[in-house]
C-alpha cells in the first residue's frame, strides 16, 4: 500500500506548482488553469484522506467541488472573453484600469 | 504494484504541471493540464474512487478543457509578451517563499506521518476497501445525506450558465 503521505506529499507540489503559475505568468488563460491545478490538488487530498479513513464523505466532496469548477470555470473564461473584447490583449500587466 | 504505479504516474503529475510552468503558448499548457487530470484520474482509481475518477476524465479533462483550449483557439492567444516595465517582486519573493512554505508543508507531512494509522468511526464507514468509492456508494451518500446540497448545486449551476450568457454576450 502507499502511505497517506506520498499522496499529501504529491499534493503539495501541485497546489505549489499551482500558486507558482498563479504568480509567474502573465497570460490570463494561463493564470486561470492554474488555479484549476489548484483546485485538482486539494481533490488529490480530498479522495486520499477518503480513502485512508474510509470516509466516503470525502468523494462526494470532492464532486461539488468540481461542480464548482466547472461553473467557475465557465464564468471565467466569459469574463476573459470580455476583457479581450475591450482591451485585444490577454496580458495581465496590460489590464490595470478599471474603466477605459 | 500499488507502489510503482503510484510513481511512475506521479512523476508524470509532476512533470506536467512544471511543463505547465515552463511552456510559453497557452495551448501547450492547456494540453500538459489535460496531462495532469489524466493522471490524477489513475491516483483516484488507486484510491478506490472509481465514481471520481470517471467524473474526472468526463468533466475535467472533458468539459473543461474542452472549455479552455475552445477559449484559445476563439481569442487566437499567442505566446506570452513581456513588457519592459513588468513588476518582477512576483518571481523575486513569491517563488523562494512558495518552495519555503513546500518543504515546511512536507516537513510537517513527515513529522506526522503517524496519521497512516488514523482510522475514525462515523456513519459512513465501510468495511475494507472492496466497492469502496463506487458510483452505488457514493449515489447512495449524495442521494440521502447531501441532497440538499445538490439540490442547492443546480441552482448554483443555473446561475453560471446564465452569468456566461451575459458576460459573453456580444454589447449591441
Amino acid at each position: 500500500m502507499v502511505p497517506l503521505s506520498y499522496y499529501l506529499i504529491l499534493s503539495a507540489i501541485l497546489f505549489a506548482c499551482g500558486v507558482a503559475g498563479f504568480l509567474i505568468k502573465r497570460n490570463i488563460i494561463t493564470i486561470f488553469m492554474s488555479i484549476e491545478l489548484m483546485l485538482n490538488a486539494v481533490n488529490l487530498t480530498f479522495v486520499a484522506f477518503a480513502a485512508q479513513l474510509h470516509a466516503l464523505s470525502g468523494n462526494v466532496f470532492v464532486f461539488f467541488v468540481m461542480v464548482v469548477a466547472a461553473a467557475e470555470a465557465a464564468v471565467g473564461l466569459a469574463i476573459i472573453i470580455s476583457v479581450f473584447r475591450t482591451r485585444e490583449t490577454l496580458n495581465v500587466d496590460r489590464v490595470n484600469l478599471l474603466k477605459l | 504494484m500499488h507502489l510503482a504505479l503510484f510513481l511512475i504516474f506521479g512523476a508524470v503529475c509532476v512533470g506536467a504541471a512544471i511543463n505547465l510552468l515552463v511552456q510559453k503558448h497557452p495551448i501547450n499548457s492547456a494540453l500538459s493540464l489535460i496531462v495532469v487530470m489524466g493522471s490524477l484520474a489513475l491516483l483516484y482509481l488507486l484510491l478506490g474512487a472509481e465514481f471520481v475518477a470517471a467524473v474526472q476524465v468526463i468533466v475535467y479533462a472533458g468539459a473543461i478543457m474542452v472549455l479552455f483550449v475552445f477559449t484559445i483557439m476563439l481569442l487566437n492567444a499567442g505566446e506570452e509578451e513581456v513588457l519592459p516595465h513588468t513588476s518582477c517582486v512576483a518571481v523575486m519573493l513569491g517563488v523562494p517563499g512558495l518552495i519555503v512554505g513546500l518543504a515546511i508543508g512536507v516537513w510537517v507531512i513527515v513529522r506526522y506521518a503517524g496519521l497512516d494509522r488514523i482510522a475514525i468511526g462515523g456513519p459512513q464507514v465501510l468495511n475494507g476497501t472492496e466497492g469502496f468509492g463506487n458510483p452505488r456508494a457514493v449515489a447512495h451518500l449524495l442521494f440521502r445525506d447531501f441532497l440538499l446540497p445538490f439540490e442547492v448545486t443546480s441552482i448554483l449551476v443555473l446561475i453560471a450558465i446564465l452569468g456566461a450568457v451575459v458576460l459573453a454576450r456580444r454589447e449591441e
